[in-house]
């Protein structure tokens, strides 16, 4: 191998310094903010700013409804899938795998014509109306991710002998589902909420076309009309992002783990 | 999976019907959120503006403005796609096959994960601060070795710099999807073959890539899709200056540019039809290269 570890190692040094530099260059600028010296006041000015509280907050209300929801939807779903249905496995998998294959841009314009206020459903007519439809919206931007991170999960444990021996104790299904199964698969399940909120955090396209005051539209807002703030959120996301991941490597480390010792 | 000793016996009380129910919702969910809303946009493609069938709107997709938008979109999905491809597959190449230090590997796969999913606006602000006109490397280039990147033509807010930007997201995206097929890759080829005499580069040209190639197409039409979709970096970065197909969607839902609900919907339709279709020769080309890479 030692042939070819000279490529390897210029292949390893060139992307790290295309993937660090903005890393670095970004957090550099976002500490600019005051001339001629280093300071974190464009964080100070960001943190204390009324619209990105509440367009942080606003956004991290739907992404915990989006993973409920996710949950709720993904979950039985994968669940008779795996034990029942087997031979939905392949429709439902290719249509959990839809909203990578259709651009956002192009599923919320489908949403705005289909559930506009002269329609049967009249979803954007209301402010209530236009929350849930984002909602849903994500719970769909999420579903690749979310189905097959339960899916993993589920796979790794054996479905079908829980069950048996929870019918065999009386159990009902909502009793098996939420009291068995769920907790087996639990760090499947916050994987997936991880990766729901990393995504949902900062998205644009269908909070802005949709007109919610969401952290998306916000972060673009103030990109178009300060200069150091804009780094300072960047710094932020990228550390949320980090987190969400850093979350989920920690837990499939686990699960691995609980599963060897069993 | 059903037929297993004794399960007769244990037969569950529930009938397949239970199971049906269970899945509804995830059915109807379906339909209301993903299929009815795309399937409506691509009947509106097709309807004028009193709901008769017409091709007119498809048609005219091709006057000049809407061509070169799509033009401009598949040549930045396009760039980034190939870039992002091979830098994406000499990283992973590197940590495979390199010999390098073990704990690379772990490192560059969390970070691929991480970076594959900083897409988006703050994305945009990064590069910004990075390669903009007072940007940290701008500003190192000129002040240690006296090049002036805007001097010699170069502007983040344009075709070049969006490219750039969008590999931050494809490179990682192209590590993560084409390892696994690297990983397929038997050592005992190359023993094999360089047994019989063949020269490493005989290898590479006879047995890996025959055997690669279809992994690395359709990792390549994957991040085609991926940035052809992409809009939030593209929009937070340049605006409405570089008139991408999705930046023109966007302004048409926005405040309807094209004066014409129906012709907005053909542009939706067509961009169905150029990420569908990649993905479509992605999983076609997956399946193909798993009948070599278990």
């Amino acid at each position: 191998m030692k042939r070819g570890s000279l490529g390897a190692w210029l292949a390893i040094v060139l992307g790290v310094i295309y993937f660090l530099a903005p890393l670095i260059a970004t957090f550099e600028f976002s500490l600019r903010l005051k001339r001629g010296e280093y300071s974190f006041e464009a964080y100070r000015l960001v943190f204390a700013s009324g619209d990105f509280q509440a367009s942080f907050l606003y956004s991290a209300t739907i992404a915990l409804a989006t993973i409920v929801i996710g949950i709720a939807l993904v979950v039985p779903t994968a669940y008779w899938v795996q034990l029942r249905l087997p031979k939905l496995r392949g429709i439902v998998e290719f249509i959990t795998l839809l909203p990578l294959v259709i651009p956002a841009i192009v599923l919320v314009f489908g949403y705005i014509r289909l559930y506009d206020s002269s329609s049967i459903l009249p979803l954007t007519g209301s402010v209530t109306g236009t929350n849930i439809l984002l909602t849903l919206g994500y719970v769909g931007l999420a579903m690749p991710y979310m189905y097959r991170s339960v899916d993993t999960g589920l796979r790794a444990i054996d479905v079908r002998t829980l069950t048996e021996a929870a019918e065999s104790q009386g159990a009902n299904w909502p009793t098996i589902l939420f009291k068995v199964i769920l907790p087996n698969i639990r760090s499947a399940i916050l994987s997936g909420a991880f990766l729901t909120f990393a995504i949902v955090i900062g998205e644009f396209t269908f909070a802005s076309l949709l007109n919610r005051p969401a952290f998306g539209p916000y972060l673009q807002l103030i990109g178009a009309s300060r200069a150091y703030e804009p780094a300072a959120l960047a710094v932020m996301a990228f550390a949320i992002t980090w987190a969400c991941m850093g979350l989920i490597q920690l837990l499939g480390r686990g699960a691995r783990g609980a599963i060897d010792t069993r | 999976m059903t037929s297993g000793i004794g399960s007769g016996a244990r037969r569950m009380p529930l009938s397949n019907f239970g199971a049906w129910v269970g899945v509804a919702p995830f059915f109807i969910f379906a339909l209301m959120f993903l299929i009815v809303p795309t399937v409506s946009l691509l009947i509106g493609a097709f309807q004028d503006h009193d709901g008769a069938f017409t091709f007119d709107n498809i048609l005219r997709l091709g006057q000049a403005s809407i061509r070169n938008s799509y033009l401009l979109s598949i040549e930045v999905s396009l760039a980034s796609a190939v870039f992002g491809a091979l830098f994406g597959l000499a990283l992973a190449l590197a940590v495979v096959r390199g010999g390098l230090p073990g704990w690379l590997r772990p490192t560059l796969m969390t970070f691929s994960g991480v970076a594959s999913n900083f897409a988006g606006v703050p994305l945009a602000f990064a590069f910004i601060a990075t390669l903009g006109r007072m940007g940290f490397v701008t500003v190192l280039l000129k002040s240690l070795v006296g090049l002036d990147l805007y001097a010699v033509g170069f502007n983040i807010f344009t075709f070049t710099g969006l490219t750039l930007t969008y590999l931050y997201f494809q490179i990682p995206l192209m590590i993560l999807v084409v390892t696994p097929a690297l990983d397929g890759m038997k050592r005992e080829w190359n023993e094999a073959a360089s047994m019989l005499g063949a020269s490493q580069a005989q290898y590479w040209r006879m047995v890996a890539l025959p055997v690669l190639w279809p992994s690395i197409l359709g990792a390549s039409l994957l991040l085609f899709a991926n940035a052809f979709g992409a809009i939030a970096t593209a929009y937070a970065l340049t605006g409405p200056s570089l008139n991408i197909v999705p930046i023109l969607l966007y302004a048409q839902i926005r405040g309807d540019v094209l004066h014409d609900p129906n012709l907005g919907y053909a542009l939706a339709l067509g961009m169905l039809m150029i990420t569908g279709l990649s993905n479509l020769a992605y999983i076609l080309l997956r399946a193909r290269s798993e009948r070599w890479l278990k």
